[in-house]
């Protein structure tokens, strides 16, 4: 795999950084390294709308700024709403010759809470009307910025500051919300799930994300060590981890087929990516091997789905 | 002089919108402003309104949108009313916060429970302090000039404000009126292309709506309290240039019969056409009464009121909006607070009328008139009346 070729990734990758170094970011920061991925390729022809949130907050202290792209920050749960504005903003205007002219990649940004919670309706809507931009969910499982409460997003027995484990209480007692699915069911031309500890690809799914014409959405599992409590330089390793392991499958959705990007025969036993987690610490051995069968079970669904879908056929997009 | 026409005053702010240039839209409808919108709408449709029109999920959405239009340079308009506005208030703070010169047209309703479609001023009286420029129509014709003139004023550079065009539902929205409109040529002549200050451009990356610091925070709104105080002069720069271009002059206050009379009714939009009938009526009684109607909301207009109310005894509030518990009716509260600094001042009667689209009649202001003759006779005034309570 060309994850593997260490020494030759680093000088295919541009080295420009459009996400400076220098924000405020939690050491071993997940979701820093996704940004930072992700505004590598999409270069500096980008403007970024912001949901509120960890990201927000860590970039933006006035008057200093990580951004060296434009970038706009309006509220929590309106990221996708402001890129409509700004994306059919500057359709009219480069029309009407008041803007200059060219490819600008719009590209929205929002926490687990601000895009399966509160930003859920706005982006339904963004990407309902077929605005031309690319939306990245950057998911660490909880409202981290304000001190890791429970989100939709939040996996089955996590425990977190608002779905405490306890005498009474496994933590999270519901299983974590399947945005990508409910993405795909807007019929996107582009779905990709990535994870910033695959880094090239993470970035060819930007790439396509941002090349493909319409909404497009990336949904980044983005590891912090801060809310998960495991090491601070354990971040991409639990990524790899949540990969290796099936929690989060990484494939890739076109034009409403699914295909599963690493097919493992044999994965790693979900023990070794909830062990290092302080979130996991109080699961008994029974709540394990229940997070394990859900974990199996959704990824074989997974492979049947790709191997359904490669054969299925699919109703035309560009037809409508 | 433009061509005289008789139009429907929500369709009226949609060609003021169109002749404006306006380069996005971004609504979701409530009644009953959704004419405004469906008739900017159609104009896109026919090819007569080169903009881009953002049929949004909620009116969150819409203002949300309506930021990012802004902060790409393109001249922004929105409507709404109610709920909507109420759904709007988080983003109502942002737009000007972050200087953004949006135009919204609010055609004002009565907010649920229980649900009501019908006219009052409630929504915007709850949105007083969102720092945009706000200002009250009577009529058709100042509907579509107002709306004409809150895009020269958002967009002043002196200015960056979001600006508000308030109309009320129904009873202006709704009716039909004769108007002058004005021709593509004259409006182009006097409104030129919108020209931004800062946009979101890769050519020059800037970073809008960044984390305030308690350190930072106050200054900055320091600045925006600057900027709103400081479109007062623009506003009667704006009218004054609007009057000499097309005739018609507008003031931040509009005195009607008030110069000697003892007592004056003060009130806010539509209804002073049937308050200018009883004063009529009154005076003809030999009552000395007079009215005065306050046309821009904020910055609120204190040397016009002073001057306007000067030598009254009593000023008569009408408030189409309740403050539950509170001081007075909005504008009443609002007005004390404005006299209150005065050696000699007039005492201020608050009364409620006309919620929730009930009419306020010649005979209603009769007996607003007579219960602040009670009051000068008696001394004492409660916080707030409601008139035409069905008992």
């Amino acid at each position: 795999m060309a994850e593997k070729s260490t020494e030759f990734i680093p000088r295919l990758l541009p080295p420009r950084e459009l996400f400076a170094e220098g924000h405020r970011g939690c050491q071993g920061c997940g979701e820093a390294l996704a940004l930072r991925q992700v505004l590598k390729v999409a270069g500096p022809n980008t403007i970024v709308c912001s949901a509120t949130g960890c990201m927000e907050i860590i970039s933006s202290p006035y008057p200093e700024t990580a951004w060296r792209v434009p970038w706009i920050h309006v509220a929590f749960e309106n990221a996708a709403a402001v890129a409509s504005g700004v994306e059919a903003g500057i359709k009219i205007l480069q029309k009407k010759g008041r803007y200059p002219e060219g490819k600008v990649n719009v590209i929205a940004i929002g926490g687990d809470g601000g895009t399966a919670d509160i930003g859920l309706q706005a982006l339904s809507g963004a990407l309902e009307r077929r605005h031309n931009f690319t939306y990245v969910c950057t998911d660490n499982e909880a409202y981290m910025n304000t001190g890791i409460q429970r989100s939709s997003s939040t996996p089955w027995g996590a425990s977190t500051t608002t779905s405490p484990s306890g005498k009474e209480s496994i933590g999270q007692d519901v299983p974590k919300k399947n945005l990508p699915k409910i993405v795909a069911a807007h019929d996107i031309p582009y779905l990709a799930t990535a994870c910033p500890s695959y880094p090239l690809d993470l970035m060819n799914k930007t790439r396509k994300a941002l090349e493909i014409e319409g909404p497009t959405y990336l949904h980044v599992l983005s590891p912090c060590p801060t809310g998960w409590r495991h090491a601070i330089d354990m971040a991409v390793e639990m990524g790899r981890l949540a990969v290796e392991t099936g929690v989060f499958p990484l494939y890739q959705i076109v034009e409403g087929r699914l295909k599963l990007d690493m097919v493992m025969e044999k994965r790693e036993p979900v023990i070794d990516y909830l062990k290092p987690q302080g979130r996991f610490r109080h699961l008994n051995p029974e709540q394990i091997e229940k997070i394990q069968k859900g974990v199996d079970e959704y990824y074989e669904s997974l492979v049947y789905r790709a191997e359904c879908d490669a054969k299925a056929p699919m109703p035309d997009a560009e037809e409508w | 002089m433009g061509e005289r026409i008789g139009l429907e005053v929500s369709l009226a702010i949609s060609e003021a919108v169109k002749l404006a240039r306006v380069d996005a839209v971004a609504a979701y409808p409530i009644t009953p402003q959704t004419h405004i919108v469906e008739e900017l709408a159609q104009m896109v449709a026919d090819g007569d309104l080169d903009a881009r029109y953002i049929m949004v999920e909620s009116e969150h959405s819409a203002m949300s949108a309506c930021c990012g239009t802004a902060a790409v340079g393109a001249r922004t308009f929105t409507a709404t009313a109610s709920q909507g506005l109420a759904l709007m208030h988080e983003m109502l703070f942002i737009a000007s916060g972050l200087r953004l010169p949006i135009v919204m047209a609010i055609a004002n309703r009565a907010l649920s429970a229980p649900l009501s479609i019908w006219g009052d001023q409630s929504d915007v009286m709850a949105e007083r302090d969102i720092g945009w420029v706000q200002m009250f129509a009577e009529t058709g014709q100042e509907a579509f000039d107002l709306t004409l003139c809150c895009f020269k004023i958002a967009e002043d550079p002196r200015v960056l404000l979001p600006t508000i065009i308030n109309i009320d539902g129904f009873t202006l929205s709704h009716v039909v009126e004769p108007l002058e409109m004005e021709s593509q040529e004259d409006v182009d002549a006097w409104l030129p292309t919108y020209v931004p200050q800062v946009i979101l451009d890769p050519a020059k990356p800037v970073t809008i709506g960044p984390v305030g610091f308690p350190e930072i925070y106050t200054e900055i709104k320091k600045q925006q309290d600057m900027a709103l105080k400081g479109s007062y002069d623009v506003v009667l720069e704006v009218w004054d240039g609007f009057e000499k271009k097309f005739g018609r002059a507008y003031k931040p206050v509009e005195s009607y019969r008030a110069e000697d009379a003892e007592i004056i009714i003060n009130l806010i939009g539509a209804i002073a056409g049937t308050a200018r009938i009883a004063v009529d009526r009154m005076r003809d009684e030999g009552k000395k009464v007079g009215l005065v109607r306050t046309r821009l909301w904020r910055p609120y207009p204190f040397v016009e009121m002073r001057k306007a109310l000067d030598g009254a005894k009593a000023v008569a509030v009408v408030d189409r909006a309740l403050s539950f518990g509170g001081p007075g009716g909005p504008i009443a509260s609002e007005l004390r607070s404005c006299l209150y600094p005065l050696q000699k001042k007039p005492v201020v009667a608050s009364f409620i009328a006309g919620l929730g689209g009930r009419d306020v009649t010649i005979d209603d202001f009769y007996t607003i008139v007579a219960e602040t003759e009670k009051v000068l006779e008696t001394g004492y005034t409660d916080e707030y009346k409601m008139i035409g309570v069905r008992e």
